[in-house]
């Protein structure tokens, strides 16, 4: 029933995330991009880097939450879809905006905060993407989740990346901003809780404490 | 007055007349099969897609080819109307731009109270085709209609003592829905020094494309200022005042290093977030490359006098 499920699920859920992808090309096509098709690119293509990210780093919360496994099997693909749409929003910025001019190019990358955030976001996903393997995520080991755990930093410097570029009406990155935080406070929690006993464990019955311990 | 030849423009940036028109076609097709309503609540006054008559052409237009209507008035920053550049035209229909007074006051022997209308019909309306460069790094060439802000300034007598003039935007949020939320302190405010506003290449703007200023484009009176950053050219205005001192401008309020009280179109100065060096041309395509800015947006010979003197590095 599982493996059928997540047999069916699998190719919907990649289905899915190629949508906007599609969308976007379709919009091409047909001229409906607005009036500046050059930044309706760039603005779609980086929002959905940033909500396969966060998409990503929704699955292991919901597998404490629900406690079902199986969504663990989703998590590579959501990683790869934000790489991807990651690397779209890049060659959009290099190749139409920046129309490959190495001079803007690079005094952009030296001289605009926003954007040396954004490009190290993507250079950081360039090894995450690169070990994705079955086979180098059973060879690398434990070295492999020290690794990925870029995942949080990438996630940091991508929401800041959107952050520091909006000029005045800062809800919507502050939506995703907000979003990250709960995701990352989910995993911090149980550390912050077990700390916070250690330190006071008066305020804890005894019992609790002990059987609250984590492996 | 020499007048500075626009650089040439390929003939694949220019936008087939044609083409525009059947999208004004289609624009107003729709706007009379779903405004009913708001037909109806207008009846008497004049609205948006309606030709200004008498207007006359002007040796300050660029020979530039205009932007396509369409996205002229559907590439918009005006907050008021919402923060993304679709949806000043989406919620345009929330304001009401007729019946419109326009209050002047301050340091003047004849303050008084103008409306709309009676401005269409005391100045002469020329066409002004301007070059306009967002501070986004970002241009356009709009045919604006229009007559020079210093006509309607002298009408008011301006004293000896006034050195600004300041204008005010409409504060309502019922026309303005995006005012409900502090996104900038409302009303918008705006303001130029007097030689500034007196310049003949600066306007007030009553139209484009020959007609009746679009809601989404600032109507029903709006500053246009071709040599300063778009957010200078204040839309919706409703009050205008001399002061002595230097106004209080929006921009500047929220981020003083970003945004100057002065605003010169300035290639030498980047915005500290982004290259002022160069800017997309709205319309030109998806592969045509970036075009250089120029100093005061191309109208140096014309303004530049006007800031001899002035260290425009730190007058930004």
């Amino acid at each position: 029933m599982e493996r059928l499920l997540i047999r069916i699920a699998k190719p919907l859920v990649f289905g899915l995330a190629l949508t906007p992808f599609f969308w976007l090309l379709w919009r091409l096509w047909t001229q409906d991009l607005g009036a500046n098709p050059i930044e309706e690119l760039s603005h779609r293509s980086g929002d959905w880097a940033l909500r396969m990210l966060l998409l990503t780093l929704t699955v292991t919360p919901l597998r404490l939450v629900t406690g079902w496994v199986g969504v663990m099997r989703f998590r590579r693909m959501l990683g790869l879809f934000a790489f991807f749409y990651a690397l779209l929003h890049a060659l959009v910025w290099l190749l139409l905006d920046q129309g490959l001019n190495w001079e803007a190019i690079l005094e952009d990358l030296a001289k605009r905060p926003y954007i040396m955030l954004g490009f190290s976001a993507l250079v950081l996903m360039l090894p995450l993407a690169l070990t994705s393997t079955r086979g180098l995520m059973r060879r690398l080991g434990r070295r492999w989740q020290t690794l990925h755990r870029l995942v949080y930093a990438i996630a940091i410097l991508g929401v800041l990346h959107y952050l520091w570029l909006v000029k005045a009406d800062i809800r919507e990155p502050l939506i995703y901003a907000l979003v990250l935080m709960l995701l990352l406070g989910v995993r911090l929690w149980p550390k912050v809780r077990t700390a916070w006993r250690a330190w006071n464990p008066a305020l804890f019955p005894q019992g609790v404490e002990i059987s609250s311990k984590r492996p | 007055m020499l007048i500075r030849k626009p650089d040439p423009i390929t003939a694949a940036e220019i936008t087939d007349p044609e083409l525009w028109k059947q999208r004004r076609h289609f624009l107003r097709a729709s706007l009379v099969s779903a405004g009913g309503l708001l037909l109806a609540s207008q009846v008497a006054a004049r609205q948006a897609g309606e030709t200004i008559p008498g207007v006359s052409k002007s040796p300050f237009s660029t020979e530039e080819k205009p932007t396509s209507f369409e996205d002229i008035t559907s590439y918009n920053n005006f907050y008021e109307l919402g923060s993304d550049k679709q949806a000043p035209a989406k919620n345009a229909h929330f304001l009401k731009p007729r019946p419109w007074t326009i209050k002047v006051d301050g340091a003047c022997n004849a303050p008084g109270e103008i409306g709309i209308e009676d401005i269409l019909k005391r100045f002469p309306q020329e066409e002004r085709i301007y070059r306009l460069r967002c501070v986004e790094a970002w241009a356009m060439v709009i045919p604006w209609v229009g007559f020079p802000l210093g006509a309607l300034l002298q009408r008011f007598e301006p004293r000896a003592s006034a050195k600004y003039v300041a204008f005010t935007s409409l504060y309502d949020p019922e026309q303005m829905p995006e005012q409900r939320r502090p996104i900038l302190d409302w009303p918008y405010r705006e303001g130029l020094r007097l030689d500034e506003a007196m310049h003949p290449l600066c306007i007030l703007a009553t139209g484009l494309y020959g007609e009746i200023l679009p809601n989404q484009n600032g109507a029903p009176l709006r500053l246009v200022v071709p040599w300063k950053y778009g957010f200078k050219s204040i839309k919706s205005i409703v009050a205008i005042r001399f002061t002595e001192q230097q106004p209080l401008t929006t921009w500047s309020q929220l981020s003083p290093d970003e945004y100057g009280f002065y605003a010169n179109v300035n290639p030498a100065v980047d915005h500290p977030r982004w290259s002022q060096k160069s800017h997309r041309v709205i319309g030109a395509g998806l592969f045509a490359p970036k075009r250089p800015t120029q100093p005061f947006n191309g109208y140096a010979e014309q303004v530049a006098g006007l800031y001899a003197g002035l260290d425009l590095q730190r007058n930004f």
